[in-house]
């Protein structure tokens, strides 16, 4: 895929790499971060409400730490047989607690993660989809995490 | 959490208003006091409920269009300390030891590995194997064919009791 990055100036690669988190909670954030850029917070407001409707940004705001406010998400994984993928992709998307689900190139090519508000509602939602679709899960939550972030260079 | 963080998340968790003074909008809205607000907030950051305030790019857009989930199987002792070091790479945003199931699935160790290309992620994946050396007993990439569904992490709001 050729990308085409033309329509990104300096300014605003100068501000997606600013702006990866230490947003400050003040009565004029912008302003703050906008002195730093030497621009007008006009500017800054107005540049950041393009790079966010051309999808530059998927998301500007705080970032929520959801199994620290108590839900509970886990990253499972199904093999699946290759005739049977339609099918089965259909019945595990229907489960509102499946947030993402992704095809991957390997045995183990079904991974979706679920968020529920409880430990218990993950085992529970599993076994659910175990028995519709006759295939084993590989529930594979985290036991502990070393780093989640993003640092992309604009 | 209580009632309060809770209306603050669900007000929050899809973005910060574009205007001027995006906290009185938001407090408005909830009909609190700015200040309030502002002080549950910080304290979410303390305590790492919010991870971080900020802008997150969609990395696609930025070129990043090689994105594999790299799996490592390494020694149960060992996995704090090569986590951290796997987790401190710039081009890996998520690690975290998972449960393997033995036989078929013997990895306990997961990076998100992102780069522009496949070579490029070819030569991070290079870079992970030089690092953990010895210590690494197999590891497989997982590549992303599709994505199936995505509706993304959301807290619900509360129902009205």
């Amino acid at each position: 895929m050729l990308v085409d990055d033309s329509y990104m100036d300096k300014m605003d690669r100068k501000i997606i790499n600013m702006l990866q988190g230490d947003f400050p909670i003040d009565d004029h954030p912008y302003q703050i971060i906008a002195k730093k850029l030497k621009i007008k917070e006009e500017e800054l407001i107005q540049r950041l409400e393009i790079l966010l409707e051309n999808r530059t940004l998927t998301r500007f705001g705080p970032m929520y730490d959801i199994q620290k406010l108590g839900g509970s998400f886990s990253l499972c994984a199904i093999r699946v047989p290759s005739e049977r993928f339609e099918e089965v992709t259909e019945v595990v998307n229907s489960f509102s607690e499946v947030a993402h689900n992704y095809e991957r190139d390997h045995e183990f090519n079904m991974w979706y993660v679920l968020a529920t508000e409880s430990l218990a509602q993950i085992d529970k939602t599993n076994q659910a989809i175990e028995k519709k679709i006759g295939l084993k899960v590989y529930n594979m939550p985290k036991i502990q995490e070393f780093f989640v972030g993003l640092h992309f260079q604009a | 959490m209580d009632d309060l963080d809770r209306k603050i998340i669900t007000a929050t968790q899809s973005g910060l208003p574009l205007v001027k003074e995006p906290y009185q909008a938001i407090a408005q809205q909830l009909d609190i006091a700015p200040d309030l607000l502002k002080q549950r907030m910080r304290v979410m950051l303390e305590e790492g409920k919010i991870r971080r305030i900020g802008a997150v790019p969609n990395h696609y857009k930025l070129g990043y269009t090689a994105n594999a989930m790299s799996v490592w199987n390494v020694p149960d002792e060992m996995i704090k300390e090569l986590g951290q070091q796997l987790g401190a790479l710039s081009f890996v945003s998520h690690c975290y030891e998972r449960p393997r199931f033995l036989p078929e699935w013997p990895y306990n160790l997961f990076a998100m590995l992102h780069g522009k290309s496949k070579d490029e992620v070819a030569e991070k994946v290079q870079e992970v194997a030089t690092l953990l050396g010895e210590h690494c007993a197999g590891y497989e990439l997982l590549y992303s064919k599709q994505i199936l569904k995505k509706t993304g992490l959301r807290l619900k709001e509360l129902s009205p009791k």
